[in-house]
């Protein structure tokens, strides 16, 4: 496995990514990369002799990782299910937003500024506040923290997919006869396809880390991010690491499944960058 | 002026202006006093200096703009019932391809949408392919096409549902000099076969001479039309581009162009149709 010590440190306030990577390279380079990485941490922190609670040996890691498997299973599951929850309702908040914003265009001008001021906002700061709201027990918090962070990101470039089309083909649409509904079937849903998956592939990552974030602060508990604050806390590292591991694998698996689903739903895809 | 009963004109524009945002400090006054009539099967360029109204008026023609006064008939029916019953296709400067649909569904989409099955969308589009010479490339998305086979695309959907007319603007615009020489061979070609009549709006003035049984030849600001040279060139071919006639008609539309200082040179060339 490659290593991952920390799942994308990147600040809950996603760039807009304009193109799209290109498909089908090897596999080969990054494998050889991590597993020169994780032999080289392996033997610096043994050579070195870095204490435990500074960095653990991935040796060790795996050994909690096994040792605490149950639990950390557990955990994921928990974990991963208020990640996808909350992915899947915000990404429908967010394509809604999106669609009314283009049938009405007032709509667009007044919810950019608020989905704006939104982003800008560190969402998980409100998870204290939505724990008191939903209560601390209860998944509904971490749902809200995600559906919010989600938001934000596939409903701009949602609406910019739907909204940017070449008028050609409006005004072609318009030389056929037919009204708002076929223009978007035809013409403005395909055109944000791309744009869609590129922001789901963000919020993909924005939810898993939203979720544990969110787990830091309470509430329910045997979930990733209260094994990894109880583990720090009883000086358990290798064990918090392990933890860290299994969220990262999470934000892996769900950003594989958008690359999956991508390439399943936009075959024409070009390689080269759009307009 | 209505010349006779038995055949509707394609086209019959009366005294079309049009003035963008009336009323308004930036109005401006796109087309004034507009008189054109197009008969079925004849191919009219538009032809004029930027700005002078020539892609409006083929838009209206289109019913994409509604001229502020004046009538407009296409096929004897409002430009609006026009449209809706498929009477013109359209091609424009941009192919405006769906990268999303392959070729051949690029070229059956109007053909959905006005609800044809599927057996008989297919048989249409790969006649088109033929006619375009596109044959091998249904499959293909428009992306991986040369620009001159996207337009060529984009022609053989304008003529999907065997529209008796076709609006083009600028549809060789974008294209290199010899790929332009070869689709101008091509549509001549594809409306011989098909028989439709087409307005043509273009900047070049060899272009409009090649293609066209009639040249219009408008001025700016406002927007009106000052010519109108027929070209006499009979059946076109590679050899018509080296022909005196040729060369001749090309000299007679600049020099409408330039606006005529001579009356008695551009005299006896204009023709008023109206």
């Amino acid at each position: 496995m490659s290593t991952v010590e920390a799942p994308q440190t990147q600040a809950p306030k996603p760039k807009t990514p304009s193109t799209n990577p290109g498909r089908g390279r090897s596999l080969i380079p990054p494998l050889i990369v991590g597993v020169v990485a994780v032999v080289a941490w392996e033997v610096l922190v043994r050579v070195f002799n870095i204490q435990k609670f500074l960095i653990p040996r991935p040796s060790s890691i795996i050994a909690a990782l096994s040792t605490s498997w149950a639990d950390i299973l557990e955990g994921t599951k928990r974990t991963g299910y208020v990640a996808v929850s909350g992915l899947i309702v915000g990404v429908i908040i967010a394509v809604a937003l999106a669609l009314l914003c283009t049938r009405f265009h007032f709509m667009a001008d007044a919810l950019t500024p608020m989905a704006a001021a939104l982003a800008a906002t560190p969402i998980v700061a409100l998870a204290p506040i939505y724990f008191k709201w939903f209560g601390a027990t209860d998944a509904t918090a971490k749902q809200c923290v995600v559906v919010s962070v989600v938001i934000f990101p596939v409903f701009i470039n949602t609406a910019r997919g739907l909204l940017e089309v070449q008028n050609v083909q409006i005004e072609l649409m318009h030389t056929y006869g037919v009204g708002d509904w076929a223009i978007l079937r035809e013409v403005r849903l395909p055109n944000a396809l791309p744009f869609f998956f590129t922001s789901l592939k963000v919020a993909s990552s924005l939810a898993v880390i939203a979720a544990i974030v969110a787990e830091y602060f309470g509430g329910q508990q045997g979930t990733l991010g209260s094994i990894i604050t109880q583990s720090a806390g009883l000086s358990r590292y290798d064990r918090a690491w392990a933890a860290v591991l299994m969220a990262a694998l999470l934000g892996i698996v769900l950003y594989a499944i958008v690359v999956v689903l991508e390439r399943t739903f936009i075959p024409w895809e070009r390689a080269d960058a759009r307009r | 002026m209505t010349t006779a009963d038995t055949t509707t004109p394609a086209i019959e524009i009366q005294g079309v202006g049009m003035v963008f945002n009336g009323g308004r400090p930036n109005e401006v006054t796109a087309l004034t006093d507009i008189d054109l009539t197009v008969q079925a099967g004849e191919f009219i360029s538009l032809i004029g200096p930027s700005g002078c109204g020539k892609s409006t008026l083929m838009r209206i023609v289109g019913d994409l703009e509604t001229p502020t006064s004046g009538a407009v008939r296409v096929n004897g029916k409002d430009p609006r019932q026009a449209r809706l019953d498929h009477d013109y296709g359209m091609a424009f400067q941009q192919a405006g391809l769906f990268d999303w649909r392959t070729v051949s569904a690029n070229i059956e989409l109007p053909l959905e949408l006005m609800k044809w099955n599927k057996a008989r969308r297919q048989t249409r589009s790969s006649e088109l392919l033929d006619l375009v010479h596109l044959a091998d490339f249904g499959a293909m998305r428009p992306w991986e096409l040369s620009g001159g086979m996207q337009q060529r695309v984009a022609i053989a959907r304008a003529l999907a549902a065997s529209p008796g007319l076709l609006l083009m603007d600028e549809p060789f615009g974008a294209l290199d000099e010899m790929t332009r020489e070869r689709m101008q061979g091509e549509l001549v070609r594809i409306c011989a076969e098909t028989g439709a009549t087409v307005i043509f709006v273009t900047h070049s003035i060899p272009e409009a001479v090649y293609l066209s049984d009639r040249v219009v030849v408008m001025s700016a600001r406002p927007g009106q039309i000052t010519d109108v040279i027929p070209v006499a060139l009979g059946e076109r071919n590679e050899d018509t581009r080296e022909d005196p006639t040729f060369f001749a008609s090309i000299t007679t539309v600049r020099e409408a162009l330039r606006g005529a200082p001579a009356p008695a040179v551009t005299g006896s060339n204009s023709v008023d149709i109206s």
